[in-house]
């Protein structure tokens, strides 16, 4: 049907059009002199590595990249150990103040971090004094309320049945957590998981405001920084600058592309309806 | 939503032996299952220390003459009233800001329902490739907005690409130094970023639409655009309403975009946010009484906007 193909050839050039500056990502990260006409896109030859040399002599790409991963795995852990800790507890357990914890979690989502700013630099930077620490740019993003969020309505869907049954064989909540609930829990975990990382990985406003010395820096602090401070000196800053980006976008689109299946409609979609 | 309480089982009428007694009404006190409290407390401890403790002090700094002090130090922070926020409303570039935010949300909003509600319709039809256009359309949204705003400089810079291939028809002062542009390219960057994501919410929200009505539309004879805006769009409005708050809410944060792509809001503060000016007036200039009080105002926006959204996209 005319219509149908239609429908399928704007999809495809939408998908082109929304995947065309990451192409345009690498090609400029491997061009020694920037070419910005329409054709420069589509080089026949002459690619390099030299931008990736530069940004690496002006950015410390290795040093960044493990403070990006510290970063970002104490925030895996603490939402996998106590995210899924509290998400069992909302969905299987019934205790005192569970009502106001699943209300705060739910408002969470709806108060932006951002704006929250202030109150939690005063906080981690003036009274804790942890500026230029791990545990400072992790603190604030410790538990990700989403991920709980994945896990109660996980957790929840599973047949009661399951749960009485260990109970009645004497098990412990933690012994039925790790040993029934966790093993059918994988899909919500790598969900989870996924949607976790990309938070922190990217976040480019908190981990900004803690670090001030260059040695604790992230990846997407140190790369912003020097779009904004030296790239008027370099001598081809936008080669260097799309490398650098090349090297934080890569383990995220990398991850995803490999996990896709897990990130649809149907895994975060019991999430969402709620 | 699924209420998870229930009350606590009731107490025997007969009189029960005394282990089970103190049992039930220890269960009155903590619950049936007083052990969810030990799970469920790091993440309260969490939800305390980060998000209500913050929401309290935020409105304690904006009331107060609040300064950055010396960690220890003892000094005097007196209650200042609505001074603070005079301050703040008085300001032309918080107004400013403010106005900016408006401008982008008026972009950014409908374009992402729109497109988004389009794309899922789709995606939702089984379709050849459909593996490679979901990750196409997602893959802005798990990527740093510091990667791709690199290359939007480079794409939308004064000898970019678009200006190139626009060649006479490049607008002057280009698109990131122009007042009138900077923040609709702002707008679209973030409408392409966060699509991912919308598409991926309405998708779920469709599976929910019963196949029957299509059908029944179809039997009264209803074209593919009179379904979509009689089954469809109807079928998706609690989406629709979760999909306009989150994007408030996103457009609310904004602030790497225009520390970046704009170089910090220019050309003069035409698309600076207010998180931005958040962050100038508090950290940069050390008023963090100042950026509180836009933080509470900012929040308080928010919560208006979802509220009335909820009441107007929820009527019927």
């Amino acid at each position: 049907m005319a219509s149908t193909w239609l429908r399928r050839a704007a999809l495809f050039l939408g998908a082109l059009l929304f995947l065309f500056p990451f192409y345009y990502m690498v090609v400029g990260s491997l061009q020694k002199n920037p070419d910005t006409s329409l054709a420069g896109a589509f080089p026949t030859g002459g690619l390099t590595f030299a931008n990736y040399a530069a940004i690496n002599s002006r950015v410390d790409l290795l040093g960044s990249l493990v403070n990006s991963g510290i970063f970002t795995g104490g925030v895996l852990l603490g939402t996998v150990v106590f995210g899924v800790l509290a998400g069992y507890a909302l969905a299987r357990l019934h205790f005192r103040g569970q009502g106001t914890l699943f209300a705060t979690m739910l408002l969470v989502q709806i108060v932006p971090f951002q704006l929250l700013i202030i109150p939690i630099y005063v906080m981690i930077v003036r009274y804790y004094g942890l500026a230029d620490s791990y545990l400072g740019m992790i603190l604030p993003f410790a538990i990700n309320s989403t991920a709980v969020f994945i896990f109660r309505q996980f957790f929840l869907q599973l047949p009661e049945e399951l749960f009485s049954a260990a109970r009645l064989d004497g098990a412990g909540e933690l012994r039925i957590l790790w040993s029934v609930a966790l093993p059918l829990a994988k899909p919500a975990l790598l969900t989870a998981a996924l949607l976790t990382f990309i938070g922190p990985w990217n976040e480019f406003l908190w981990p900004f405001l803690v670090t001030k010395d260059a040695g604790m820096q992230p990846l997407a602090v140190s790369l912003a920084n020097y779009i904004n401070t030296m790239a008027g000196r370099a001598a081809n800053p936008f080669g260097a600058i799309l490398a650098g980006a090349v090297v934080l976008a890569a383990p995220a689109v990398a991850l995803f592309v490999a996990f896709q299946k897990h990130f649809t409609a149907s895994d975060l979609g019991s999430g969402v309806k709620g | 939503m699924t209420s998870t309480t229930t009350p606590p089982r009731a107490e025997p009428a007969a009189p029960a032996p005394a282990p089970a007694r103190s049992r039930s009404r220890l269960a009155a006190l903590l619950g049936r299952q007083p052990v969810g409290i030990l799970f469920a407390a790091p993440y309260a401890v969490f939800l305390a220390a980060i998000f209500a403790y913050p929401l309290v002090l935020a409105v304690w700094i904006s009331f107060h003459d609040y300064f950055f002090a010396a960690p220890g130090a003892q000094v005097d922070r007196p209650f200042v009233g609505l001074e603070n926020y005079r301050t703040v409303l008085s300001d032309p570039d918080v107004r400013q800001s403010f106005v900016n935010v408006a401008e982008f949300l008026v972009i950014n909003v409908p374009l992402t329902v729109l497109l988004s509600l389009l794309l899922a319709t789709a995606l939702n039809k089984a379709i050849r490739g459909r593996t490679f256009l979901r990750v196409a359309y997602y893959v802005p949204y798990v990527t740093a907005s510091v990667a791709l705003v690199s290359v939007w400089l480079f794409l939308f810079g004064q000898a970019g690409m678009v200006n190139q291939v626009l060649g006479g028809l490049a607008p002057d002062p280009s698109w990131l130094v122009n007042s009138t542009l900077a923040m609709p390219v702002i707008a679209i960057f973030v409408t392409w970023k966060q699509m991912g994501f919308f598409v991926l919410l309405y998708l779920a929200a469709l599976q929910n639409v019963p196949k029957e009505l299509y059908e029944s539309s179809q039997v009264d004879g209803a074209g593919r655009f009179a379904s979509f805006r009689n089954v469809t769009v109807p079928g998706v409005r609690p989406a629709t309403t979760l999909v306009v708050i989150l994007a408030t809410i996103t457009g609310a944060n904004l602030f790497t975009e225009p520390y970046l792509l704009t170089s910090g809001g220019g050309p003069d503060g035409s698309s600076a946010s207010p998180v931005l000016v958040m962050y100038q007036k508090g950290i940069e200039q050390g008023n963090p009484d100042v950026a509180a009080a836009i933080g509470v105002l900012l929040v308080i926006g928010v919560l208006a906007i979802s509220l009335v959204n909820r009441k107007l996209l929820e009527k019927d």
